[in-house]
């Protein structure tokens, strides 16, 4: 089933001289359960590519649907509606609410949506629990390490019935072995069925992903075949 | 990756016979690099006539013959562990030759060249990262080993990206005036 349909998306910031064509009729399908990964410099739409998808920002032309359902012709509060249920979001910096617990980041989105704080609170976190985090649920953001605050940001960005998982350099400020970590979230996330996009310039990052699309100057120019099976990267038995 | 010092280093356990090092090679290299008896053997002939191991077969040849290290290997062993390999040259990389190359014909897109190389390097980095996802939780060598050759295909991404904005600069500005580089370095790089 394809959760995200991006079909001929096209955005123009400005006009006249200073018109910039930031997506030039991109097309991206993204099925349940799969991880994609778009990759290009500073610069090349990967950013609006997110925020589009996201229902963030509307395309100057084209259609984005997710589940099936075309964004164009949904209103404002449908939208805002959408996005509490349906996606997630991870940024580079994390964006946690300062005033607010780990625990309580989490549940934000879904007492937001209506579910009693106790029951919201009580789904958070089993969340965070999974992510190994359930010892920090009382600490503050400015009490998390790196580490920590971008696996809260990824337990928020997942809980509840999340279908759609957009991630923005999701590990950007963190070493190799946290960014790891922060990939193996969002891998698991997609095993249960989350469609996932991930934008990063890192190729490191993108390497966790089943396929790789590779986007400049606002275009789709490339994309990795699926990777065949790991065995053929191992030695042979050598022959005596 | 030196036949040699790994030999070497698996003989500074004890005494071993040559199917034993080359299925301890194996196993502790994660079965990332392979090797096959007939390498363990020659490398082991070398390393005896050089002293740095000895045999106490007595003449006897095949898999029953056991090697041993000698102080002379040992001393050897920590000098190679110890001593940084030399990195001062570049080596003769393919990939940056046929880059360097594809700028100077006139009919091939470089960004193009730029981008196929760019998606095999990111393809088999994908394959490697699958191998660490599905086996290195549990073989410590082979995640260690996995990790320096995800690191070092990302370090091929890099300079691709790397290139292609600095053509994408140099296409844009106004051409300069070329500074002479001094010769032999220009040459040691590979540029002409």
């Amino acid at each position: 089933m394809t959760i995200l349909e991006l079909e001929n998306v096209s955005k123009t910031y400005g006009g006249g001289p200073t018109e910039v064509h930031a997506l030039s009729h991109v097309s991206l399908s993204v099925e349940a359960g799969a991880f994609v990964a778009v990759m290009g410099a500073s610069g090349s739409g990967k950013t609006t590519l997110l925020s589009i998808a996201g229902s963030l920002e509307n395309p100057t032309s084209g259609e984005v649907r997710i589940d099936g359902r075309p964004l164009s012709s949904m209103s404002r509060n449908d939208k805002a509606r959408l996005r509490r249920r349906s996606i997630g979001y991870v940024f580079q910096d994390f964006n946690l609410l300062n005033g607010l617990t780990a625990v309580e980041n989490v549940s934000l989105p879904l007492e937001l949506d209506g579910l009693p704080a106790k029951k919201a609170q009580a789904v958070a976190m089993e969340v965070l629990d999974g992510l190994g985090l359930s010892e920090r649920a009382s600490s503050y953001p400015d009490q998390l390490s790196g580490g920590e605050s971008q696996r809260v940001a990824i337990a928020r960005a997942v809980v509840g019935e999340r279908r759609l998982l957009l991630a923005d350099e999701p590990s950007g400020a963190l070493d190799s072995t946290n960014a790891e970590a922060v990939m193996r979230l969002v891998l698991a996330a997609c095993h249960r069925g989350v469609g996932a996009v991930v934008v990063t310039h890192d190729a490191h990052l993108a390497s966790w992903a089943d396929r790789v699309v590779f986007l400049r100057d606002g275009r789709v120019i490339d994309q990795t075949m699926p990777p065949a099976g790991p065995e053929s990267l191992l030695a042979p038995s050598p022959e005596l | 990756m030196s036949i040699k010092h790994s030999l070497l280093a698996l003989l500074s356990e004890g005494p071993k016979y040559g199917l034993q090092l080359r299925q301890e090679f194996e196993a502790k290299t994660g079965q990332v690099w392979p090797l096959n008896v007939g390498q363990v053997y020659t490398t082991l002939q070398r390393l005896e006539s050089d002293e740095l191991v000895e045999s106490d077969g007595l003449g006897e040849d095949g898999p029953r013959r056991t090697f041993r290290i000698t102080s002379k290997g040992d001393s050897e062993l920590s000098t190679w562990l110890h001593t940084p390999p030399d990195l001062t040259s570049p080596p003769r990389d393919e990939l940056t030759i046929k880059i360097l190359v594809a700028l100077d014909l006139s009919k091939v897109d470089v960004h193009e060249v730029i981008q196929v190389h760019r998606r095999y390097v990111v393809e088999l980095m994908q394959q490697w990262t699958r191998l660490k996802e599905n086996e290195s939780g549990f073989d410590l060598r082979l995640a260690l080993a996995i990790d320096a050759e995800l690191f070092r295909l990302d370090a091929v991404v890099r300079w691709l990206d790397a290139a292609e904005s600095r053509l994408n600069r140099a296409f844009s500005e106004p051409p300069r005036i070329e500074t002479s580089q001094p010769l032999r370095l220009r040459r040691r790089m590979g540029v002409r």
